[in-house]
């Protein structure tokens, strides 16, 4: 087939129709949402104490890092799944979450007692936390990736990559709401462990689901 | 490219989603010479086809439309699909030199000809179930249109535009899984 034969029928289906990328990413978020809100509510739900736990600045920070974190993602994976967008500031940005941590994690080390630092750090409910994160974060990772094939990631490895630390930081922003665990040494550790395994999933699934 | 040629390109393209079929035929020929004259100049020792290249490059065009923003310069677009598909036609070749060697002889022996039957997208369109593929080949190779495509085959129009769209779909998935035959 000539170049000129295969662009008629490309010209033939100029009609038909798919929804902006830009557009299908919001709905996507949303579905999500749901997703890991269904799941969160229907295995561990929110701690009982939430209303007073919502007063102390340690338990809030945990939401901080975590919205944080999903939302630098999300400007990083609509950048990654559109050819020839720029992605400088959208990979800098993704560095915020990190950085507040690290930041509440010496403070945490200039506050409390250096006998506590390993209780702390252990907390009391860790593999719950290393199960229900990734638990949680599957669902909206199936879908992230299923968008990244709907896009056209030139990097996909890296976006696969994203979509699980954003599908981490989704989960864990609800497992948050759970977690009696609120030491910035506990987060720190913890819930970087269980994201992290989801942005492995996520790169493994860039490198052999993402194709186009 | 000049500024000039990008705004061109752009206000073509968005016509083109708004389903101008001249405008998209416009844009299809001049990105086409485009691609071929930026593959060209990449692909320096040959074993890859120019040619190959740019077909998959325009499909993906075609089935990967909807993540351009209309906001946004279309050429750096444009030329982030065919550096990917260029890259990804490389990394075809260097595994096939890995698993097979005649291949390869043979393709040494032969002199390089304009053998059309030979392209990716002839053994692609080969693997397609038969009504898309002879919906496909009326309106490409044949030239048809859809009103004639539907007389030849006595079936509706819309049957025809669903038949071409899903046949287009099912190529461009093959080239971007690197299946190029029949299964």
């Amino acid at each position: 087939m000539k170049t000129d034969d295969l662009i008629k029928a490309l010209d033939a289906d100029a009609r038909s129709k798919a929804m902006p990328l830009r557009s299908a990413w919001w709905l996507a978020a949303g579905v999500a949402v749901v997703v890991a809100a269904v799941v969160f509510m229907m295995t561990i739900g929110p701690r009982p104490d939430f209303m007073a736990a919502a007063h102390t600045i340690r338990f809030l920070s945990k939401f901080v890092f975590t919205i944080v974190l999903a939302i630098s993602a999300f400007a990083l994976i609509r950048a990654l799944s559109t050819p020839g967008a720029t992605t400088g500031r959208a990979m800098v940005a993704m560095i915020i979450a990190p950085l507040l941590v690290a930041v509440a994690v010496v403070l945490e080390l200039f506050m409390v007692p250096q006998a506590l630092w390993s209780t702390r750090m252990i907390g009391s409910n860790m593999m719950i936390c290393m199960s229900f994160i990734p638990l949680i974060g599957i669902g909206p990772l199936a879908i992230f990736l299923w968008m990244l094939r709907y896009g056209a990631p030139t990097r996909p490895v890296l976006a696969g990559a994203v979509a699980g630390l954003l599908a981490g930081g989704l989960a864990a922003t609800f497992y948050a709401a759970h977690c009696f665990d609120d030491s910035p040494l506990f987060v720190a550790t913890w819930y970087t462990i269980a994201i992290a395994a989801l942005a492995l999933l996520g790169a493994l699934g860039g490198r052999f689901f993402v194709r186009w | 490219m000049s500024g000039k040629d990008e705004a061109e390109l752009s206000r073509l393209m968005r016509a083109a989603i708004a389903g101008d079929e001249k405008a998209y035929a416009d844009f299809l020929h001049r990105i086409a010479a485009l691609i071929r004259g930026f593959v060209r100049r990449k692909i320096v020792h040959g074993g890859v086809d120019p040619e190959d290249v740019v077909q998959e490059t325009l499909l993906a065009i075609h089935v990967k439309r909807h993540t351009w923003r209309q906001d946004a310069p279309v050429l750096p677009w444009v030329y982030a699909i065919a550096r990917f598909k260029l890259i990804d036609a490389f990394r075809r070749r260097g595994r096939r030199i890995e698993i097979d060697v005649d291949d390869i002889a043979e393709t040494f022996a032969e002199p390089e000809t304009d053998t059309v039957s030979e392209r990716d997208i002839n053994r692609a369109l080969d693997g397609l179930p038969p009504a898309q593929r002879s919906v496909v080949s009326a309106v490409s190779v044949e030239g048809r249109s859809i009103g004639e495509t539907a007389a030849k085959f006595g079936i509706s129009e819309t049957a025809v535009r669903v038949s071409l769209h899903r046949g287009l779909t099912a190529i461009a998935k093959r080239f971007g899984q690197g299946r190029f035959g029949r299964e």
